[in-house]
């Protein structure tokens, strides 16, 4: 019984064009379906679109918000890049990012009297540490065990959110928030400063910069990258060949979650200088629609973190302004990913008829 | 016994072409009735082409197949099985995990039908496993069989079918000599029943031994067509390679000390394959040892502690005298041993590296290729385009992706890149496997020349021939044990298939070399 | 000890066989998506989509059961477009999936919000009623426990029975099953391992919308946001640890719920004055995590899990 009359044949070298092309006609079509699902609402197709964009990039106001709103995006875009290439699926983000401001927050409220020159460094490297063995215990099951990380992940991430929630309302709630689970307020040395002064942006964005840069010069031209890329496209050929694959798969789990965690960081001490459960609205979930965008390429996570904060960012004013609700932007992010990761495949193969 | 006047089978003008490459070029031919017709060529002839054509797993640019008069729909394996079209792969295409009875019964019964009428199939496979000598229980565990039980459970796949017209791709290439013989009993059983046989190979004295007539393929086109019993081996060998093909000349070998050796080396049994049970082996300077035996016989096991990927449970490996403490496949990289694996698209190279990134794999964290953590891409690149050069890799560039070259390409870059590190032991599993006669030559010219350099080469290899070619010493693994050395042109065929079955171990105690 | 006590009481059981039965359906559509060979990570997504699904079809003037084919339909969408890009397409299901829960959540959650803009407590619909089994709901402790149940539960339990049937005693079962174990076995048979592998992903992901409508239509009776809460995660703990059989897996999302269930009851007692609530929260998702751990020796894995099939791939 013939029911699937295709095959799928290899291109050789796909011209530039090729390349692009597939992934221009994905975004072109979530646009498409936006605007679709807009006019279910009752708006205006073109209004809406016009409406996304000034939200996000057409006042001053509006791309300060979208830098700042892609500055988490991007550490956890990277965190979720740097796993996924080593076929290492971190959904746990989100749980890093919680250890990441929890550390910060421990820190930073009072306990360590120093100038910012010494605590800002001090608590970035505590909540990179924290976020790295938050994700160890799931790399060490998958290493010594075999057990899948994607659950394990998963699983961490209520885990962990319901282990915050124990502390806020336990030892680290403030005692002058009126009974609101939430924790003490960061001193003014734990608090990173404005990037520019005056701009509403602070320097959270210039590290997060700064780490896809390191990101990127790690994987191309260190033996860490190579291992990690190895061990990501043929764990047997990398074993073979005497990569020590269990040790790398640690690695690479060390350096994703550190990543993931420098996001609670940068949102504890550039944003809200203390920690409560609406800390992040799915970062950790969004930065892997983030690392999809950008093909897992630690520069294109910045320019994807760019494109979702703006998406999010101009959604609310959109809704604010037009009544559609703000879920178009959940919509449009998931149809984006699906969209990409088959205008990838069809990029590399050519679909024949049988 | 064959009936001229029925024609079982035609294919007429079939071309196929998969991009650039043309696999089958207007090839035609025709089987009649109670015949045994051999499709003979090399590797990479277009002979498992074909046939995946005409049994419907692939689908013609051009040209027809026809069963006994009526043309079958292109690229419908269900056509074919419907119209009496059985194929015994060449990779068998069993679940492992399910028995004899529900890999046979699989897909037989229509789909939404509501039983799997469990007693009567049994009845049912019982008797045809009786009729034509194929032993193999019903119940079993299609993963706890060895090669030779799976292949009888994929011919009684197809004669469960009833199939009229039964294609076997390379059926020898995992049998023993005996098995080998058994199998061409079932076969002539069947010829009795009434049906064809379409018989692939590239062995010459079997396609002599079984067939009324021979069609040869040579890339991808028709080179000739004999009735057996009009023709030799010499004259189907040069329609096969054209030419007379150059096997590389072996001079006598000159043993020195002994380099890498096991002492009574014990390891684990896995799902699949015994380990290895008290074996003790030397492998010396300037010297080729040839593994023979049937896949799944401990060879793995053999490669794995040679290569550093396995350590052993009882006994130990010495290198150069010395008692190795800690081995992995870091620690044989760097004492000398070069490995070819056995698979070089799963263990070989990484498909997406390019040529550079497939060269420094081994070797990448050295101080010939980085310092201090980062890579030196340079050199690395300097060291591809040497290997390309001197190895004759086939490629556009050093950038290349390595998933775009041929097989043979591809071995000339792993032989490349180990033995440009001047290795002392030289590890060969299943080198030529898959590769087209010119490759095959290159390959062995490789050993030899590595082996009259001083370096001690263990080439383990299914084939039979290859190993008595090449080989020094010969020892057979059977089950995990080793059988004594043979010394070159000592055994013949026969014996040493013995030995491969099995038997042979209790008479004689194994001594080392 | 209190905890003894809770165990032998009915009304013990017949939550535990409550809170069961969503599992139940998710864990066997995942389970049926695995042993064809395909994972399917889209089952939170596509269990929030059928909670919505069938809650608003009631709520819109349908019949439950009506209301359980709908969300039954619109877990089979999400299963085709899950297929499509996972099976002949052959993209990564780690990937597809994630952005199929994405999208249902995502377009569950806008529908919602266009359907009733403006309420601030969920509307509330007539949920299915407890429907006793006359005799047998009178035996001493299993009666109340097993035989007072939602014709829903009862569904579950059928289905059940008729998936461990299909897939060991016909001819289609067997099928699926060599389709996650080698598809070039079933190619080779004549069969399309496209059109198996997709069949078995559509009728699974059916399943688990089910297991989300349960929530809303039988074990409480409205949908609010985050009424998942992470349950089809576990349902995929559920599969490994029922060692992909329709029966394990049945006792596995009993003995799992039955914690679940002694856990809420704990936090009345002395013992639940002394612990944060949270600790008991967690212990679901820990205790699923122990469990993959436990079956992390795993021999019975579909063999050809995940591993996409290409025809005539040289």
């Amino acid at each position: 019984m013939k029911w699937c009359p295709m095959r799928l044949e290899p291109i050789k070298n796909p011209s530039l064009a090729r390349s692009l092309l597939p992934p221009a006609i994905a975004l072109g079509t979530t646009v498409i379906i936006a605007t679709l699902l807009a006019m279910v609402a009752g708006a205006n197709a073109f209004s809406v679109i016009g409406l996304i964009l000034s939200g996000a990039f057409g006042s001053q106001f509006a791309l300060l918000e979208t830098l700042n709103r892609a500055t988490p995006l991007i550490f956890t875009g990277l965190a979720v890049a740097v796993a996924f290439r080593a076929k290492f699926w971190n959904i746990g983000a989100e749980a890093q990012l919680y250890a990441g401001a929890l550390l910060t927050v421990m820190l930073g409220t009072g306990v360590l009297p120093w100038p910012s020159i010494a605590l800002l460094p001090t608590l970035a490297v505590f909540s990179i540490l924290a976020g790295a063995v938050v994700l160890l215990i799931p790399a060490l099951l998958k290493t010594r065990f075999g057990v899948d990380e994607v659950v394990t992940t998963l699983l961490l991430n209520f885990i962990f959110l319901l282990f915050i929630s124990m502390l806020l309302e336990g030892p680290l709630k403030d005692p002058m928030g009126m009974g609101w689970p939430k924790s003490a307020r960061l001193i003014d040395e734990a608090r990173l400063p404005r990037l520019v002064e005056g701009l509403r942006l602070h320097w959270g964005f210039g590290l997060a910069i700064l780490s896809a840069i390191c990101i990127w010069i790690i994987q191309t031209r260190s033996t860490l990258g190579y291992e990690m890329r190895a061990v990501g496209l043929n764990k047997q050929a990398a074993a073979f060949a005497g990569i020590p694959v269990n040790l790398v798969i640690v690695k690479t789990a060390l350096l994703s979650g550190g990543l993931a965690a420098l996001a609670g960081f940068s949102e504890v001490a550039g944003v809200k200088a203390s920690l409560s459960l609406d800390l992040s609205p799915g970062f950790g979930y969004t930065g892997i629609i983030v690392a999809m965008l950008a093909l897992l390429h630690p520069l294109g996570v910045i320019i994807a973190a760019l494109f979702v904060a703006g998406i999010f960012v101009g959604a609310d004013s959109m809704s604010r302004a037009a009544g559609v609700p703000t879920y178009l932007a959940d919509i449009m992010l998931a149809t984006a990913l699906l969209l990409m990761v088959l205008a990838i495949m069809l990029t590399r193969f050519r679909v024949v008829r049988d | 016994m064959t009936d001229d006047h029925v024609e079982a089978l035609s294919l007429n003008a079939i071309t196929k072409r998969f991009g650039e490459l043309t696999a089958n070029d207007a090839v035609s031919f025709s089987v009649n009735k109670g015949e045994v017709v051999a499709l003979l060529g090399e590797n990479g002839a277009g002979k498992t082409t074909l046939m995946n054509i005409l049994f419907g797993q692939y689908t013609a640019d051009s040209g027809t197949v026809a069963v006994f008069g009526q043309t079958l729909p292109p690229g419908n394996s269900r056509a074919a099985l419907d119209a009496g079209v059985g194929m015994v792969h060449q990779h068998f295409t069993l679940a492992d995990n399910l028995t004899v009875q529900e890999n046979i019964t699989l897909g037989v019964r229509p789909l939404f039908s509501p039983r799997l009428a469990r007693a009567a199939a049994r009845a049912k496979i019982i008797d045809l496993s009786t009729k034509f000598h194929l032993v193999v229980s019903p119940d079993a565990r299609v993963g706890s069989l060895t090669v030779g039980e799976r292949q009888r459970v994929e011919i009684l796949k197809a004669l469960y079918r009833d199939v009229r017209i039964l294609i076997l791709d390379e059926p020898t290439a995992v049998l023993t000599p005996q098995e080998t013989n058994d199998l061409f009993a079932t076969l002539r059983l069947a010829i009795g029943e009434g049906l064809s046989i379409i018989f692939i190979s590239h062995k010459l004295h079997e396609v002599m031994a079984i067939a009324d007539r021979v069609v040869v393929l040579r890339h991808g086109k028709m080179t000739g067509r004999a009735r057996t019993q009009d023709t030799d081996k010499r004259a189907l060998a040069a329609m096969m390679m054209g030419a007379e093909a150059n096997a590389p000349q072996v001079a006598p070998a000159n043993p020195g000390p002994a380099l890498l050796e096991l002492h009574d080396v014990t390891t684990p049994n896995n799902a699949s394959a015994p380990g290895l049970k008290s074996v003790s082996l030397a492998l010396r300077a300037g010297q080729i040892i040839g593994l023979a035996g049937v896949s799944g016989n401990g060879q793995a096991a053999m490669a794995d502690v040679v290569g550093g990927l396995g350590s052993p449970t009882g006994g130990h490996v010495a290198l150069n005298g010395t008692r190795i403490q800690h081995w992995s496949p870091r620690a044989a990289v760097q004492n000398g041993i070069a490995r070819i694996p056995e698979d070089r698209h799963k263990t070989g190279t990484i498909a997406d590296f390019d040529l550079t990134e497939n060269a420094i794999l081994e070797r990448y964290n050295t101080a010939t290729f980085s310092r201090g953590g980062w890579l030196n891409w340079r050199k690395s690149r300097a060291f591809a385009d040497a290997i390309i050069d001197k190895y004759d890799v086939r490629c556009p560039g050093a950038d290349t992706p390595i998933r775009l070259l041929s097989g043979g390409n591809m071995q000339k870059l792993i032989l490349g890149r180990v033995l440009e590190a001047n290795p002392q032991i030289i590890l060969a599993n299943q080198p030529v496997r898959g590769l087209d006669i010119g490759a095959v030559n290159y390959v062995h010219s490789q050993l030899l020349a590595a082996r009259d350099r001083g370096a001690a080469v263990l080439l383990i290899s299914e084939d039979l021939d290859e190993v008595m070619a090449l080989s020094d010493i010969i020892h057979v693994i059977a089950n995990g044990r080793l059988s004594p050395a043979f010394g070159r042109g000592e055994m013949t065929p026969a014996q040493l298939g013995i030995w491969m079955a099995g038997q042979g171990f209790d008479e004689v105690v194994p001594h080392a070399t | 000890m209190e905890i003894i006590e809770i165990l032998f009481t009915a009304s013990f059981w017949a939550a535990a066989i409550r809170i069961a039965s969503p599992l139940i359906f998710a864990t066997l559509g995942e389970l049926i998506c695995e042993r064809a060979g395909v994972l399917n990570l889209g089952i939170e997504g596509i269990m929030v989509a059928g909670a919505f699904a069938g809650w608003m079809a009631v709520y819109s003037g349908t019949g439950l059961w009506v209301g359980v084919g709908v969300a039954m339909l619109v877990g089979m969408l999400f299963g085709l477009l899950h297929s499509i890009l996972t099976v002949p397409f052959g993209l990564s299901q780690h990937v597809v999936g994630l952005g199929v829960t994405l999208l249902a959540t995502s377009s569950t959650y806008y529908a919602y919000r266009l359907a009733l803009p403006e309420v601030t407590s969920p509307p509330k619909i007539e949920a299915f009623q407890p429907f006793e089994i006359p005799i047998l709901s009178d035996i001493p402790l299993i009666g109340p426990a097993l035989f007072s149940q939602t014709p829903f539960t009862y569904l579950a339990f059928v289905l059940v029975a008729v998936v461990a049937i299909v897939l060991y005693r016909t001819p289609l079962g067997l099928a699926v099953r060599a389709a996650g174990e080698n598809p070039a076995a079933v190619a080779a048979q004549g069969l399309s391992v496209t059109a198996i592998r997709m069949a078995a992903v559509i009728v699974g992901s059916g399943f688990m919308a089910m297991g989300g409508a349960f929530l809303t239509m039988s074990a409480f009776d409205s949908f609010f946001f985050e009424m998942v809460n992470g349950r089809g995660w576990i349902c995929i703990a559920l599969v490994v640890f029922g060692s992909w059989r329709p029966g394990k897996a049945l006792l596995g999302a009993v003995l799992f719920a039955a914690f679940d269930a002694l856990q809420i009851r704990v936090q009345q007692t002395s013992l639940g004055a002394l612990v944060p609530y949270q600790i008991f929260l967690m212990m679901p998702y820990i205790l699923s995590i122990v469990a993959l751990v436990a079956m992390s020796r795993r021999a019975e894995v579909p063999a050809a899990l995940m591993v996409p099939f290409n025809k005539g791939e040289r």
